[in-house]
């Protein structure tokens, strides 16, 4: 994992956008992550894979990734393109599917922030400081650091490489 | 401690657990199904390809394994994902592998409890939300994803973050009107879809001391629409007799302590609650069923590991016998056995006579994958647990949540129908 990230933003200021919308039911047979990732977010953008590049961020209202516990969710996301979620809050499984499969990384940032973040801004994210860097805005916000075991997973790229100390 | 903390403890091996600490904890039983079983094959896969040699599991013996979401298989890809899991099952000494057509099969929710595949006392995950139903036995049951499920089946454990844990009290009479789906929809209606995430609900009160096991699961069911970490009930008589049928396996329940501390404590009074629905788009959008009286329906669906359990069927019989539907009604028991005992209770014969039609166990259109989905713009009331868009299918299609009572009023009046309001 890289300290630092950067890349554009692509918001949806919804509270609990669900699973059933970034990643449709009819979806849940197929298993290739890549085939997966052409239906990302249909459920309130069809259009979403196209808009996404390569290292881009989801900025999201409240609990974000309620309802199943399909990892196609994450892996749809990060197939697109986008490494982090910044959001004030995850869902439980959604938040530890990201982390332990080591798709992408769900950062918690206050709703206040979350209101300043505007779409397309480019942000640059500083893992080791907790801090947001808008570029586009010259501005810069906090994030919640990871739980010490979060971070040492995440450092690991994922729970499947982790090894407790 | 509560009951959650206890039970994570034992199995973390520590004396004391607070909310917030984060441990590694044995798991004592593991389930899988034809959506996320492919997703663990596939990390068993990689990890191969990398030259990890992986020849055997943890404990095959504590691992199940259901066919549900897509069966009968619901087009090629679906009967090759079962194919999959087959080859698994078969490689690693997995026996507990229920597959449909063979014998007893159902939703894996269903499975847990009817077959007593998990113990109160116990660590239980499975690679699907609605873990949680099994809760309501006195286990700490929760939902992973199919990474963490492969995980377990390699090493035991997996971590958890210790909840806190909100305590819900239900006192009074129920009315024969209310069942605790009626309760669940109230709760999920006051504190929102993410009102206990990362939590912990437990529920307690002279009303769920008295209710029987299936109602129980319906209140654990739905925990996971609040966004719960898990959904518990303490161990109790009911819950005894309840695995004395299935099963002679001995177990060692937990009970909270007497000092436990819990971090919300909600108390109910059964005899103010309504029959209950929530609307489009959110189970937390809830109202009474009369405030909704009249509005039009195209579709009404029994089925789930929420609302097709043998009470369920029981309770919409009550209101279908001698009568007819007027809107398309499926009903789809959640378990072979449990279609069984409804077939001998005569419940199957009351709803075909209605007009309904009744199919295998499946979770199909629950998840819009198969088999009764909602074209666009259509109506359904639902005993199910999800009403998100495009939940049932096309993303303009509407799904109203509600009681199997409610659903079966509903049916018989072709609109949202109290179930008072049905003249037997």
């Amino acid at each position: 994992m890289k300290r630092t990230l950067r890349g554009k933003v692509h918001k949806y200021d919804k509270d609990n956008i669900d699973t059933d919308v970034i990643l449709p039911g009819p979806y849940l047979k197929i298993h290739d992550h890549k085939e997966l990732a052409k239906h990302a977010m249909e459920g309130i953008d069809p259009k979403f894979p196209e808009k996404v590049s390569e290292g881009d961020f989801l900025v999201t209202g409240n609990n974000f990734g309620c309802g199943s516990s399909r990892e196609h969710a994450p892996i749809a996301l990060s197939q697109t393109g986008i490494k982090a979620i910044l959001s004030p809050s995850f869902a439980r499984i959604f938040y530890r599917n990201a982390v332990d499969g080591g798709y992408l990384l769900p950062i918690e940032i206050d709703g206040s922030t979350v209101k300043k973040i505007s779409d397309k801004d480019e942000l640059e994210i500083n893992l080791a400081q907790n801090r947001i860097t808008n570029i586009t805005k010259n501005e810069q916000y906090p994030m919640k650091p990871f739980p010490e075991l979060i971070a040492r997973i995440v450092e690991s790229g994922g729970l499947m490489n982790y090894k407790p100390a | 401690m509560t009951i959650t903390e206890k039970i994570l403890a034992r199995a973390a091996g520590k004396q004391k657990l607070s909310p917030d600490d984060v441990v590694f904890a044995k798991v004592d039983k593991v389930m899988m199904h034809d959506v996320s079983g492919p997703g663990v094959i596939k990390v068993f896969s990689e990890w191969e390809k990398k030259g990890v040699k992986l020849d055997h599991i943890w404990n095959p013996d504590s691992v199940w394994v259901t066919e549900d979401h897509f069966v009968p298989a619901a087009d090629r890809v679906s009967a090759e994902n079962v194919i999959a899991l087959s080859n698994f099952t078969k490689k690693y000494g997995i026996n507990k592998h229920f597959k449909y057509g063979l014998g007893q099969y159902g939703i894996c929710h269903t499975l847990s409890h009817e077959e007593a595949l998990v113990l109160p006392g116990e660590v239980y995950v499975g690679g699907d939300s609605h873990t949680n139903t099994t809760g309501a036995m006195g286990t700490f049951a929760a939902g992973l994803g199919h990474t963490d499920v492969a995980y377990v089946l390699m090493n035991g454990q997996i971590w958890f973050r210790v909840p806190e844990t909100l305590l819900f009290k239900i006192e009074g009479n129920k009315p024969a009107h209310i069942m605790a789906k009626d309760i669940i929809l109230q709760i999920i209606g006051d504190i929102g879809t993410d009102g206990a995430n990362y939590k912990a609900m437990q529920f307690a009160g002279s009303v769920v001391k008295n209710l029987i096991m299936e109602e129980r699961l319906t209140l654990t069911n739905m925990t996971t629409e609040a966004g719960a970490k898990n959904g518990i009930i303490e161990p109790d008589e009911t819950t005894n007799a309840y695995l004395r049928e299935r099963t002679d396996a001995k177990y060692s329940p937990m009970n909270g302590d007497v000092d436990a501390h819990y971090s919300e404590v909600f108390t109910y009074e059964i005899e103010k609650l309504e029959p209950t629905v929530a609307k489009p788009f959110s189970p937390s959008n809830i109202s009474a069923a009369r405030e909704l009286q009249g509005t039009e329906l195209d579709k009404a669906y029994i089925g789930s590991c929420t609302g097709a359990k043998l009470e369920d069927l029981r309770e919409a019989a009550k209101i279908l016998k001698g009568k007819k539907v007027k809107i398309r009604t499926e009903v789809l028991p959640a378990a072979q056995s449990i279609y069984m005992k409804a077939l001998n209770e005569g419940l199957i014969n009351i709803f075909m006579e209605a007009g309904a039609v009744v199919g295998p166990p499946t979770c199909g259109a629950c998840c819009g994958a198969h088999m009764g989905v909602l074209g666009k713009g259509e109506v359904c009331i639902s005993t199910t647990n999800r009403n998100f868009p495009g939940r049932m299918g096309h993303v303009e299609s509407k799904t109203y949540l509600a009681s199997p009572l409610v659903v079966a009023a509903s049916a018989v009046k072709g609109k949202i129908t109290d179930p008072r309001d049905v003249k037997n």
